[in-house]
This record gives structure tokens, sequence and C-alpha cells, in this order.
């Protein structure tokens, strides 16, 4: 130890008296911050409460629409074909990355009753969905002014558990969560989620980091209904994949950067999201995208208006506009996931060309009966479920 | 009145601290001592427990970052150190082109360098598919999800933070007192060691605080370069506010975070003698 050494680490330099005061400060500070966060549980609003907040609103003439990126033809046809039906001018966002980002960023916007200066955001159904409905942050939906959706929705896209009778949402579009897999590393036809947890593929395989997706995947390995399971199925599927994780096949938990990955090769099986690997398969990349025989999960992004937005009947108006089935085609044929929208499968097979034709045709954007019935939506979880649910799956994705 | 211009001239600046650093710490402290869930609200309670359960359960992220934000600035202060001394005594007329290269690849964002990184390590990619062709490397080698691709990005992002703070200082010796040391037939090392190291060392210092700590709290190099077991715990914070709405628990790993920076660096500080940390960092 030299001499600087000894003196700085002997030295005293802060007096109590100082140290005191500082603390005296932080308290007064604290006890002057102390208030909490209030809770904003909303019970829904009376369907006349409904009817007089529509019947005092008018159509201003814009609408701001907020959106995922790749979830809208480039040349935005759709939208521009609403502006030339209604004279509505629109503003197109691709503002929304990730729920839980989304949500974390709005939430304390909405909570002061401040407007996002969206009047259209698009949520997947899942817990933060499920906050913004239970937090009173969205606006009820007038069902009068949605035709279009009264006639062309599919049946299994009305009336969904996450949102009964469509109050607050209407599908935007659906997507399953599958396994993708790079044909020029795997050589043989994946059909089993069993895959996922093999040996020889180890250091290989992409799990999602999100917890309500690998832990459906993990009950599917272990042969439970994710829709049925109780906390003792949880734990199950938990350790199912602890012992993938501690085996050293996982490389790495993803969020939406698995299919650069499985292009690339870094892995060569993933869980994935079907829509993605149809755009990789029409820029030539060899992926696959298969739903396990054990079960994938059928997810929905939905369209919502939130509180205090400034344009809410041009929001219905371009929600219902986008139930068209020719629109709906328009959006399928860029966005190819799965349409809420039964109708459009005849508009494409009715195309001349082959790429229409061979949309119409594939069962994972036009599901059979079934294929439905082997897809799992989320675990619904209560507000007591879900840091149970959470804490086992993450402290796998982020031990 | 003039006596008062200097007050009236610094209101801005302190009225920006107070708003946008005092204010939202305060309420920080406020929040990580609440108990409760969003829906149901967040009620002050002031129990600790919060700050002992985030430590309990999250111990192991805590000292991983801590691990990994050391080791990076011990890296950083070997590589950059040799940088910083031969911009300032050997690259002449140059010196500025050279600072100017250190920092061209600032203009790019943060996230996007570090993505490029994953680009240019992938298993397969231009640099190791192509070593793996000459047969160099084993077919299973890979750089990215380890402990290795995490610490060289935070070394990677940090590194010109280092070299500039030391850059500076060592600009600042005067040649001449490196002359006298020659004239009283010091050797060149003994030269380095006893007279333009510890003239350095304010600069080694504030480059150490300016690394150390973001480095320690970073969550991006883990999240697009780590593995499974590379979790650091920014990422936690994120998750814990972000994705479980849990804000108490994320503002009690961040103040544990900050204390446990701030206690470091004191120490580091009265080690290293320097009469006061902040004159070191502002020199």
């Amino acid at each position: 130890m030299n001499n600087p050494l000894l003196r700085g680490m002997t030295q005293s330099r802060y007096s109590r008296r100082d140290a005191l005061r500082f603390a005296g400060y932080s308290a007064a500070g604290l006890a002057l911050a102390a208030c909490g966060v209030q809770g904003q549980k909303a019970a829904a609003p009376s369907p006349s409460a409904v009817a007089d907040f529509w019947s005092t609103q008018k159509k201003n003439g814009r609408v701001v629409f907020a959106n995922w990126p790749e979830y809208m033809p480039e040349d935005q046809g759709p939208l521009k074909q609403f502006q030339q039906a209604t004279g509505i001018s629109y503003e197109y966002k691709e503002v929304i990355q990730e729920n839980a980002e989304f949500f974390g960023k709005s939430e304390p916007q909405l909570r002061a009753g401040q407007p996002l200066g969206y009047d259209i955001v698009v949520m997947t159904n899942g817990v933060h969905l499920g906050k913004m409905i239970q937090l009173g942050y969205l606006t009820a939906l007038d069902h009068k002014q949605l035709p279009n959706f009264a006639a062309n929705a599919g049946a299994s896209y009305k009336n969904p558990a996450y949102d009964a009778n469509n109050t607050y949402t209407i599908p935007y579009q659906a997507g399953v969560t599958g396994i993708a897999y790079n044909t020029k590393y795997v050589d043989e036809d994946i059909t089993s989620i069993q895959s996922m947890f093999d040996k020889k593929y180890e250091g290989k395989v992409g799990m999602m980091a999100d917890a309500q997706e690998i832990g459906n995947f993990g009950m599917f390995a272990v042969g439970v209904d994710p829709d049925k399971s109780t906390q003792a199925d949880w734990e199950k599927a938990a350790a199912k994949l602890k012992e993938q994780r501690d085996q050293g096949i996982v490389r790495k938990y993803y969020a939406q950067d698995y299919i650069d990955a499985v292009a690339k090769g870094d892995i060569w099986i993933s869980m994935a999201w079907s829509g993605d690997v149809f755009q990789r398969q029409l820029a030539g990349e060899p992926v696959k995208f298969v739903v396990p025989q054990e079960g994938g999960t059928i997810w929905i992004d939905n369209m919502a208006i939130p509180k205090g937005a400034a344009n809410p009947v041009d929001a219905l108006m371009l929600m219902d506009f986008l139930y068209k089935p020719e629109i709906a085609a328009e959006l399928t044929s860029y966005i190819q996931y799965v349409t809420p929208v039964p109708g459009v499968q005849q508009i494409l097979a009715a195309k001349s060309d082959d790429d229409s034709k061979a949309l119409a045709e594939s069962p994972l954007i036009f599901p059979t009966e079934a294929d439905y019935a082997k897809l799992r939506p989320y675990r619904t979880l209560t507000n007591a479920d879900e840091p149970v649910y959470n804490g086992l799956f993450q402290t796998i994705t982020q031990g | 009145m003039r006596r008062w211009t200097p007050y009236w001239l610094a209101l801005p600046a302190w009225l920006w601290l107070a708003i946008f650093l005092v204010v939202p710490i305060v309420a920080m402290a406020s929040v990580s001592l609440t108990t409760g869930n969003l829906i149901d609200g967040f009620s002050q309670t002031f129990s600790v427990s919060n700050y002992s359960d985030a430590i309990a359960k999250y111990s192991t992220q805590f000292v991983r970052s801590l691990v990994y934000g050391g080791v990076a600035t011990v890296i950083m202060l070997v590589l950059g150190y040799p940088v910083a001394y031969w911009i300032a005594f050997k690259a002449g007329h140059r010196k500025s082109m050279f600072l100017f290269l250190l920092l061209l690849p600032f203009f790019v964002s943060f996230v996007l360098r570090t993505i490029s990184w994953g680009f240019l390590l992938a298993d397969d990619g231009i640099l190791f598919g192509t070593l793996k062709g000459w047969g160099v490397l084993p077919e299973d080698f890979h750089v990215l999800a380890t402990t290795v691709a995490v610490i060289g990005g935070l070394v990677y992002n940090f590194l010109p933070f280092m070299i500039l703070p030391i850059y500076v200082a060592l600009e600042r010796v005067d040649p001449r007192v490196i002359e006298a040391s020659y004239d009283l037939y010091a050797s060149r090392f003994s030269t380095f060691r006893r007279v333009v190291l510890p003239l350095s060392l304010p600069g080694v210092f504030a480059g150490v605080l300016m690394t150390f700590v973001p480095a320690t709290a970073d969550p991006i190099n883990a999240q697009i370069l780590g593995g499974t077991s590379n979790t650091m715990i920014g990422n936690i914070v994120q998750t814990e506010y972000m994705v479980n709405s849990n804000y108490p628990t994320a503002s009690a790993i961040s103040f544990t975070l900050m204390a446990v920076l701030l206690i470091g660096i004191f120490i580091y500080a009265r080690a290293l003698g320097t009469e006061n940390v902040l004159e070191a960092a502002a020199r």
C-alpha cells in the first residue's frame, strides 16, 4: 500500500454532521413525495354511457393509426383507398415494436389522463392488452358503426375470451407461433416439438423470451393444454424448459431477432411467428415453418381506440373499412398472417397471379378446422396468477 | 444587483437539475418503498422488503453485472491507455484526425452498432464463416451468445469514453517535465512510472468513472450479443418495469445498483488519493 492510498482510506472528509444533514434532506424529500400510485381499476361502462359518449362524437376528417412495422403494404394502398372513399386524411405510424414496451411507455401518460396522440393502436391479446382493458385505458366501441365487422369477421374472431362481445377491440390480424427451421442445416422434417429438446441440436435451438409464448411451448412439450392448465402444470413445463436450458440446448431466448438468427444459421430451429417465416421464404431464404403435432399458439393482434383519442369516429370508420373483404385481401397479400376475414380466401383464389393462388391454398394463412383444433390461445392470467406465471418462466429466460 | 448576476445565470441549470434529476430520483425512491400492483394501485408502505426481495432474487445478475462492468473497464484501460498515449505524444499534427476517427463510429446509433456486431460475428458470417471455410476454426466455434461477446461489446461501445479523458490528461503534461526527468537520469520506464502516469491519473479516474458506470448498467449488449446466462441487471430492470409493471421492484433494483456503484466509486476515489471525486471528473 502506498501513502496516498493509505491516507485516502483513513482520512475522514465527510463529517457526521454532513451525513446527518444529507439523511435529513433525503427523508424530507421522501415524505414530500410519499403518495404511491393510485389504482385505476375500472368497471366496464354501462351500454347507455357508451351510447352517450358516441352520440356526442363527430367525424373530424383525420385519423392517426399506430401499428407494428411491416404490418401494412408499403404503398399504404388500403389507407389511401380509405382516404378516397371517406375524405378522411390519415397518419400512419410504425411505433409499436413490443407490447410490453408500448404499454410501459403509454401507461404513465394514460394514467395521467393525457391522450397518446393515436386514434387506433394495435396490441396482441395478452397480459398488456388485458391491463389496458382493466385499467379503463380503452374506449368502448360503438358496434352500430362497425357493420363490416359484423358481416365479414369470422366466427372465431368474434366475442373472444379476452374481450367479451368485442367491447373494446376488434382483430387486426392473427398469427400462429410454431417452429421455424433452416433447411440448409436441418435435413429431417421437423414435426414434433420434442425436436427442440433434442440433444443433437445442442446450442442451435432458439426459444422466445416472452413468458406467455415460451410457457405455452413448455406446456405443449409436457402434453398440457395451456387453456386448461393449472399452476402445477406451469411448474412441470418450467422444469422441462429448465432442463432444456441446463443441457445447453438453447442458444438464446429471443425477442424479435430470432428470424435473422435462423436465416443466418446461428440457430437451426426456433420458435417462430408464421408471417415472419413466409416473408423470409419470399426473399428466397431456406426457412420452413411447421405447427408441431403437439400444438401451436394462436394469437390475435387487435385494434383499439385509446382513451382520450382525438378522432374516435374516424378511427371506427377506418377499423370497419379494413373489414371490407377486398381491402382485407390486400392486407393479407402483403402481411401473410391469418386474416380475421374468411371471405379473403375466395378473393385471392379468384385472382390470376400464382402468388395469390398459393396464399389462398396455404393452411397457415387459412387454417382448416383440423388446424384450428391444434391451436391454443395464450393462457389467460388473473392478476394473482400473473406474477406466479411470469416468475416461473422469467427465471428461465433471464437466469 | 450585480452581486446576484451569477446566480441568475446559473438558475436555468439549477432548475434543470432540480426538475429532471432531483424530482425523478425522489419520486423513484418513493415508489421503491410502495407495495401493490398496477391494477389495484401501489400504496406507500415504506416497507423495505422490495429491496431485500430484489437483492435475494437477483443477486446473480447483480454480481454478474459488476463483474462484466469491471472486466470490461480493465480491458478498456489496458487497450485505451496506449492509444491515448500514442495520440497525445506521437501523433503529431494528425492528432485531431485520429480523435475524429475514434469518434466516427459514434455517429451511428448505439443499438445499430451493437446489432452490426451481431452481423459481423455470426456463426457463419463474413468473419467466422470464412475462417471456418479455411479450416482455421472448428465447425461449432461461436462467439455470439457467450460472455466473451457481451464483454467485447461493452468494451467496443464504451472504449472512447476511456480514451478521451486519458488523452486530455496526457495532452496537458508539460514536455519540459519529461525532459527534466531525463536530465535527472531517469530511464524511459521510470519517467513514465514516476512522472507521466501520476500526472495522467485524473484522466484515468474520469475514464474509469465514465465507462464502469454505464457498462455495468447496460442492458443492450447482453440482450443483443448475450446467450442464456448473460442477463445483466439492466435487463432485469427493463423486464420488471416494462413487462411486469412492477414499478416498486424496478425502482428498488435501480437504487441498489446506484448505491453499490456510488460506494464503489468513493472507495476507488479514496484509493487513488484524489481529493475530490467531482473535481477529478471535471478536469
